[in-house]
């Protein structure tokens, strides 16, 4: 027994130490400057602006195209279909989706922007293929959201006259809002984290601030990689932390935001 | 009659959102196949799978180094994150109070939202020195650093996916149990795992599946040495890193462009494989306590 709670204990002493000691290596470039202030030198001086913009940028095209279309088709497999073979094969194929490495993403990426149609490394190639790669985790969440709403309301809706698409509309997808909230939110974390998907969509140098969506851009992940790989000393690895710091900063704020939701909705559903 | 229907034009609508995944899946398999199959007129199956040499200057592309070292990066990070992913999901569903399950839970979340290029950097500095220092090595880029990272990546999913299946196992089995006079180790032993093992399986499958196709966190520990790995103690090269170092200089569609993409193809289809037997155990595990 004490075993078992030692490797829950082990897990806690994992998170901190690596919290911790990129924070702390991080800490001593961060400030209002690193954030805000264009870069210098190969990033290695001044801010981080363009890359941060490129970075929401991409997750903001990821999230216009997967959001609709993942709640779309979250609607579809629940109200609109019977538990069955479609269903079935709808479901391995958004989990297979899931589970696809990275940087196959990558690769698909590459081949149908660059390769098919011939559009140059942009924000919206990144954005796009940043979507594909979300798609699963929205459908699921938004799923099992739509699935929490209850039947008594559903029903009363019906009960009085409201068509499928005004019950949907009405009292489906807005009792379920929190839920799918989550899930946007947890695939905006995972979208601004990737790096292999947008490696060779993104530039490093010089910085970029990407204006229309055809722009090409830099990225805060894969500038992070440069920074570590190209490392010639130890003012590379310090920098790269203090970049490592200002993305588990916003990771741990969606985070938070994407708990605090679930938590209200789990509380709206108990009422 | 012409009349505009929104509600049977939504449904068809619909329709076509939720076939996109599979839809996606279907290109991607058609696009890295199209890129990459291409090869084998040029170069043997075998002598590209068992081949241990990687040239792409003579047009030489053996990428069995790459595949073992994939697979030992793999099975070291699933030797330490089963027996420690197990116990703590038998901790959280079984013995957890309250409040500790209220700060474990949480922080196993966020564990599985850090970027992977997080992990990376961490390793770099912590885990790969570690190494050199622990077994005085002349480098700390091994096969071990790069398993140790992966442990941590993988165990976020195989902790939930095997809690899961623990907490599905039916209260009467556990009372049934106890009434016999077993104790709580007995029961968690001889009735709780035997009766989740599917679930169990699922998870450690997907986190195999993770930990074949993570690119970003090895690349940077793991030294990128394309010989033969002898050992976890040595450095090595996996499939995906070696498709993120050497992308950027190929020749679009000259043969070591499609090698790489082919080496994209085995770690691919083996997490499809694995994704789909993964669902199949975890929905079998849930009709059986139903």
């Amino acid at each position: 027994m004490t075993l078992l709670w030692l490797s829950a204990g082990s897990i806690l002493l994992i998170l901190c130490s690596i919290v911790l000691y990129v924070v702390y290596r991080g800490s001593h470039d961060l400030g209002v400057e690193f954030v805000l202030g264009q870069p210098e030198n190969i990033w290695l001086a001044g801010g981080m602006l363009p890359a941060l913009i490129g970075t929401l940028y991409t997750v903001l095209i990821a999230l216009l195209f997967a959001t609709p279309l993942g709640i779309g088709a979250a609607v579809h497999l629940t109200q609109y279909t019977k538990e069955g073979r479609t269903t079935k094969l709808m479901r391995i194929g958004s989990d297979a989706l899931n589970a696809i490495p990275s940087i196959v993403f990558g690769l698909f990426g590459l081949t149908l922007f660059l390769y098919y149609l011939r559009m140059k490394p942009s924000v919206f190639a990144a954005g796009l293929t940043l979507g594909f790669m979300i798609l699963p985790t929205i459908i699921r969440t938004a799923e099992v959201a739509i699935k929490a709403v209850p039947w008594s309301e559903i029903e009363g809706s019906y009960a009085l006259g409201a068509t499928k698409l005004q019950t949907i509309t009405g009292v489906i997808l807005p009792t379920a809002l929190p839920g799918i909230i989550t899930g946007v939110i947890l695939g905006l974390g995972r979208a601004a984290g990737e790096t292999a998907p947008i490696i060779w969509l993104a530039s490093f140098w010089p910085p970029i601030t990407p204006l229309s969506p055809a722009d090409p851009f830099n990225s805060l992940t894969t500038t992070l990689y440069f920074l570590t790989s190209e490392a010639q000393n130890e003012q590379y690895i310090t920098r790269a932390f203090a970049v490592a710091s200002l993305l588990l900063f916003m990771v741990l704020v969606l985070n938070y935001v994407a708990r605090a939701l679930n938590n209200r909705l789990s509380a709206n559903i108990r009422r | 009659m012409g009349r505009f229907e929104p509600e049977k034009m939504v449904g068809r609508v619909l329709m076509l959102f939720s076939i996109t995944a599979v839809v996606v899946l279907l290109l991607i398999m058609l696009f890295i196949f199209n890129a990459g199959l291409p090869l084998f007129t040029k170069v043997g199956v075998l002598d590209f799978l068992f081949g241990t040499r990687w040239v792409p200057s003579k047009d030489v592309y053996g990428a069995f180094q790459f595949i073992v070292a994939a697979f030992m990066v793999t099975f070291g990070a699933l030797l330490i994150a089963v027996p420690l992913g197990l116990s703590c999901a038998i901790f959280l569903s079984e013995i957890a109070p309250r409040w500790a399950k209220n700060i474990v839970r949480p922080a196993i979340e966020l564990l599985a939202g850090i970027p992977s290029i997080i992990y990376g950097v961490f390793a770099l500095v912590i885990i790969v020195n570690a190494a050199h220092i622990t077994f005085n090595l002349a480098t700390g880029e091994t096969i071990l650093a790069a398993s140790i990272i992966l442990s941590i990546m993988v165990l976020p999913i195989i902790i939930s996916i095997s809690q899961d299946a623990i907490e599905a196992v039916p209260r009467l089995y556990r009372e049934g149990s106890y009434a016999m006079g077993a104790t709580d180790w007995q029961t968690i032993h001889r009735v709780l795992l035997p009766a989740a093992s599917q679930g169990i399986v699922a998870g450690v499958i997907l986190g195999m599946g993770r930990a074949i196709g993570e690119t970003m966190a090895v690349v940077l520990v793991i030294g990128n040495v394309e010989k033969f790995p002898t050992g976890f103690l040595v450095p090595g090269e996996t499939l995906t890193s070696a498709i993120l170092l050497e992308m950027g200089e190929a020749v679009v569609n000259s043969l070591h462009y499609r090698a790489l993409f082919c080496l994209g193809i085995v770690p691919f289809v083996f997490v499809l494989v694995l994704s789909v037997l993964s669902s199949r155990l975890i929905s079998r595990n849930h009709e059986r306590f139903e």
